[in-house]
């Protein structure tokens, strides 16, 4: 275990295990994202995608174990490094100014640790359903569970729509400046493909945040509605 | 021109420093910041003060002595320009000036606005080199080099090693500088030989000094007086991690022949 984490005595290790297990992570949003989009397909669709991950098995562990094993390195690795970098600067300027550094890119910290609060209430509240009990008997006609029921019912609670959007807005800014970060500690610079991943950086951090803010947004509107006005409206 | 200075004074390593307040009257806008500095320094003598010490050269850009911070700014606000050749004429009458010293646990205050950054010249000498015969004067174009890089390995041969990137950075990191000296050697036959070796032994030795590590902020480019890339710190990684990759543990090379 000790020469495991061996890597974090050296800062470009410690960089690069950021980068990578940022970049697994950064995957499976883009997969969560596009899975959360079967919501606008109906109930249907969503709960027969949800009860495939279900029945994954094997599969849905290895998963799991990946992503769990993401975020600890990723979380272990941003504290000595945040700890490091402190220790570096012990005495501030008395006036600062910055030139070039980003307001996203300086509070990756800051965003990063809210999402981290996030997560842990993202998962107790419907992965474990630790905070909304009930969840836990919502069933489809199929009896299979009811995820599409299930969102629904949290994002009509005003309160749990706004800290969702909020996490979202703050991943929004993490991830403005986790994708370049990533490809630079990796190594990846080259003037000719520099301004394509700048732009592509955008446009996926883009699109992770307006799909996941469009779900609370789309019930808020009715757009996704409950079951029985589906069936009511003729579908 | 008349200026209102907010200048850093400590008087030595130990003790703690905090920032004096000057007004100095006079100051041609002809002159550069470090002959404002000298003028203020020749009035604090004549009233029997200490006057305020600072690092310069050659004062003319390409040495690297001079450091300052000028309104938060490592070598204050005009791009691609060291300190010294800041001139008055790029502030205004009647501006308040706040002139501090590089901050990193890695440049600890000597005096006032002077740091010792011999941290910088230890990371050199691990490994910022390339071992030569001495003897003759080799054939001057007995090795052919691109043109191409020949010109960015200069471009990285540029750093003057002031010091502004590690000054600029929240985390007090020197990678800028270190990737500067590791890529001017990249793109150079010469350099090859030691190549693994020398990204092991700078990045190791940038570490022990305690510098932070970097968040590609891209601060340091944008006070670099020379205009230094941060694609010189994707260079240094991918040196760095391909090294790492095939390190030959210290062992098994020695029997090895």
């Amino acid at each position: 275990m000790a020469s495991f984490f061996s890597f974090l005595r050296s800062s470009i290790l410690s960089k690069v295990v950021m980068a990578a297990t940022g970049i697994i992570l950064l995957l499976f949003l883009i997969g969560h994202m596009l899975g959360n989009m079967q919501m606008y397909l109906g109930p249907a669709r969503m709960n027969a995608y949800a009860a495939m991950l279900q029945g994954l098995g094997g599969a849905l562990w290895i998963v799991r174990a990946v992503l769990f094993l993401s975020v600890v390195l990723h979380v272990i690795t941003s504290i000595r490094l945040k700890l490091s970098n402190m220790a570096a600067k012990p005495s501030a300027y008395v006036r600062k100014k910055w030139v070039k550094a980003t307001l996203t890119s300086r509070t990756m910290f800051l965003t990063g640790s809210t999402i981290a609060l996030f997560v842990t209430y993202h998962l107790l509240h419907f992965t474990f359903k630790a905070t909304h009990p009930q969840y836990a008997g919502l069933r489809d006609t199929f009896g299979r569970m009811d995820v599409y029921a299930m969102v629904i019912a949290a994002y009509r609670e005003p309160l749990i729509s706004l800290v969702y959007i909020a996490a979202m807005v703050l991943l929004g800014f993490h991830l403005n400046h986790a994708t370049l970060s990533a490809l630079q500690t990796l190594g990846v610079n080259h003037p000719k493909y520099n301004g394509f991943i700048e732009k592509l950086s955008i446009t996926v951090s883009l699109l992770i945040v307006l799909g996941f803010i469009s779900i609370p947004c789309g019930v808020f509107l009715e757009i996704i509605k409950p079951v029985q006005a589906t069936v009511a409206g003729g579908m | 021109m008349r200026l209102t200075l907010h200048i850093w004074r400590q008087k030595n390593a130990r003790e703690k420093g905090r920032m004096v307040t000057y007004e100095l009257d006079g100051v041609s806008e002809d002159m550069s910041f470090l002959e404002m500095l000298d003028m203020l320094n020749e009035k604090l003598m004549r009233n029997g003060e200490e006057p305020v010490a600072f690092d310069h050269d050659c004062r003319e850009g390409i040495c690297g002595a001079c450091s300052l911070a000028v309104n938060g700014i490592p070598h204050g606000h005009e791009p691609l320009t060291t300190i010294c050749q800041l001139h008055m004429r790029k502030f205004r009458d009647g501006d308040a000036i706040y002139i501090e010293p590089w901050r990193a646990r890695a440049f600890p205050v000597i005096k006032d606005l002077v740091t010792d950054r011999s941290a910088l010249d230890r990371i050199i000498a691990a490994g910022g080199y390339i071992s030569v015969h001495t003897g003759g004067v080799p054939d001057a174009n007995a090795i052919l080099i691109g043109k191409e890089e020949a010109e960015r390995a200069m471009d990285f041969a540029a750093c003057i090693g002031c010091g502004a990137c590690v000054a600029a950075c929240k985390n007090s990191s020197a990678m800028l500088f270190v990737a500067a000296k590791i890529a001017q050697f990249a793109y150079l036959p010469q350099g090859q030989p030691e190549r693994k070796r020398r990204a092991l032994a700078m990045v190791a030795k940038m570490d022990e000094e305690g510098f932070g590590a970097c968040s590609n902020l891209y601060e340091c480019e944008a006070v670099c007086p020379k205009g230094i890339s941060v694609s010189a710190i994707a260079l240094m990684n991918r040196d760095f991690i391909r090294a790492k990759l095939t390190e030959v543990p210290q062992k098994t090379t020695a029997g090895g022949g």
